[in-house]
């Protein structure tokens, strides 16, 4: 057995181990499955209810999608803005570091204030929250291209767009996707948290009216639906990554944060 | 101190070839660079003057820090000159008048694009081939590359990434890459540096007859004294930190030049000549 076949068949034992340990636990010590029911019955809920389910799930996909491409569109250009000019980049860098140490969640109240309950403030909320790592990294890519790869460039009598699409981005993608990753997983929690607050659609709206109805088996199936989905989402994105950027991680030029 | 009396001059060619562009390639005239300011100010350039016809090949030695990658990236209007002008073709610097191909110190290579890319880069930037580098990236531009590679001898190695060579593969490929779009103006600085002294004599036939070829103008930054007088038509040294040029000679042995010249009696007294030229300012 190679180590990373080792690897994988511990790291699924564990997962499989927990789910037992849970299921026998609750047996053992008689937990009522009004606290916590067992991981069984949280399987046969999920089966029984997926036909009620499935819409909610598309739509919590739905908002943190949109929501997580509009990020995407605004984050790439603001961070192209401020990476390819070293004065924007070190003016407008505090003000971004502020702004995305705001708890985003603060925001969810705004917006539905603003917009009423629904899916606006479910998209706008995971919009905001995943912008930021965007930008920064984006732009911490462009500031910290090395000047001898644009020389290259220069010496051709390359024009600062040309520099752009053939060095700088090229060049900021590993920092892209890397933000990527982070950025999706934020934009299903904003997502998922306005759906709790505001919306009578989606998994996180599920979940707050199985509790308020002491469905606490479905409450579980929800988390789990979430987890899964947020594993999901995580592993498209790290994917795409090592497909896109492998030069980044397989060379020893360009060191990647 | 004549370099070129010692060698018998069979047909010498003219130096400076008569060319029929009235203004020369290049000109530095007392440029100067300063990096920067008040206390710290360093000097890396005093007032240079330096000329350049079309069609010459000049070789550039002197000691480490004097200045010489300096003078390139003047050239190349990577730096604009503290004091003085540089005129390449007759006109500043930025108007980019001549099509030039530059050689890097060391080779930088784009790391997410493959040897075959990144040699390519030229053309997808330089008019007049970038407006059909769509059609030909896969045809005529991809032979034109791949021919080039193979005369250096990295045939296999157009699909491999830059992290996947040898330093002295890169400096090879940084080679390829500074000529591939035919420049009018070459700046090589140490290009054979990190090359066996075989591949090295090698690759100095393939320069001189790409050099013969096109007779592009050549301005090669070299430590190699040999190497210098096998392919230049003109050496100029500089002096230590901060640096001038302290001695500007032609050598009058006709191109094209046989490899084993360089251990004939002749050749070795030019270079012994330079090389105690070198060791006196290097000692001031
Ligand atoms: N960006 C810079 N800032 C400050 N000083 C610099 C800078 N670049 C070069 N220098 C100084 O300018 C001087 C000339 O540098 P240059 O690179 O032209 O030397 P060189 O002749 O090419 O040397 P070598 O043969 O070692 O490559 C050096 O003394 C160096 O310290
Ligand atoms: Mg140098």
């Amino acid at each position: 057995m190679t180590d990373t076949q080792r690897i994988r068949f511990l790291s699924t034992s564990l997962i499989v181990g927990f789910f037992l340990a849970w299921e026998v636990l609750c047996i053992l010590l008689n937990v009522s499955d009004l606290v916590l029911p067992r991981p069984s019955e949280i399987l046969v809920t999920m089966w029984t209810r997926f036909p009620v389910l499935w819409p909610h799930i598309l739509q919590t996909l739905y908002s943190t999608l949109v929501g997580f491409s509009l990020g995407v569109v605004i984050g790439v250009t603001l961070g192209v803005l401020v990476g390819t000019s070293k004065i924007a980049y070190a003016v407008a860098y505090p003000l971004l570091v502020g702004f995305s140490s705001i708890p985003k969640v603060a925001v969810v109240p705004i917006f539905v204030l603003w917009f009423g309950s629904g899916t606006t403030p479910a998209v706008l909320t995971a919009m905001v929250i995943c912008v930021f790592p965007i930008v920064v990294n984006i732009a911490t890519g462009l500031a910290t291209t090395e000047p001898e790869l644009e020389d290259v460039l220069k010496t051709l009598g390359a024009s600062k767009t040309e520099i752009l699409w053939n060095v700088g981005l090229p060049r900021a993608m590993p920092y892209f996707f890397a933000s990527l990753k982070v950025a999706i997983t934020l934009s299903f929690v904003g997502a998922v948290l306005s759906e709790t607050v505001a919306s009578n659609m989606g998994i996180g709206n599920v979940m707050m009216t199985a509790s308020s109805n002491f469905q606490v088996s479905l409450v579980f199936a929800g988390l789990i639906i979430l987890a899964l989905m947020g594993v999901a989402l995580y592993a498209v994105f790290s994917l795409l990554e090592r497909r896109v950027t492998g030069w980044a991680t397989r060379g020893n030029d360009i060191a990647v944060t | 101190m004549n370099m070129s009396s010692n060698i018998p001059a069979r047909d010498a060619q003219p130096v400076q070839t008569a060319s029929v562009h009235s203004r020369p390639a290049l000109e530095l005239q007392n440029a100067s660079v300063v990096f920067g300011s008040g206390a710290n100010a360093v000097t890396a350039l005093t007032p240079t003057n330096l000329k350049m016809e079309r069609g010459d090949f000049l070789a550039l030695v002197g000691p480490s820090g004097c200045g010489k990658s300096t003078i390139l990236k003047l050239v190349s209007n990577l730096l604009q000159p503290s004091e003085g002008l540089v005129l390449v073709g007759g006109k500043e610097a930025r108007a980019k008048e001549l099509r030039i191909g530059m050689a890097f110190q060391n080779p930088t290579m784009l790391p997410w694009l493959t040897i075959e890319q990144n040699v390519m880069m030229p053309l997808k930037i330089v008019s007049p081939f970038k407006e059909t580098y769509r059609q030909d990236k896969t045809g005529a531009f991809r032979d034109r590359v791949h021919a080039l590679l193979a005369q250096v001898g990295l045939k296999d190695f157009a699909q491999h990434y830059p992290w996947q060579l040898s330093g002295g593969m890169l400096q090879r490929s940084n080679l390829c890459r500074a000529l591939v779009h035919e420049p009018d103006l070459l700046l090589l600085d140490e290009p054979f540096g990190a090359l066996d002294q075989f591949t090295r004599e090698e690759l100095w036939q393939i320069m001189q007859d790409l050099y013969l070829d096109r007779k592009p103008t050549v301005l090669l930054v070299t430590h190699d004294l040999r190497e210098a007088g096998y392919l230049a038509n003109r050496i100029c040294v500089m002096s230590a930190r901060p640096g001038r040029i302290i001695s500007d000679e032609p050598v009058n042995i006709p191109q094209p030049r046989d490899i084993g010249m360089i251990y004939s009696p002749a050749f070795v007294e030019m270079t012994q000549n330079l090389r105690e030229l070198i060791a006196q300012v290097r000692s001031t």
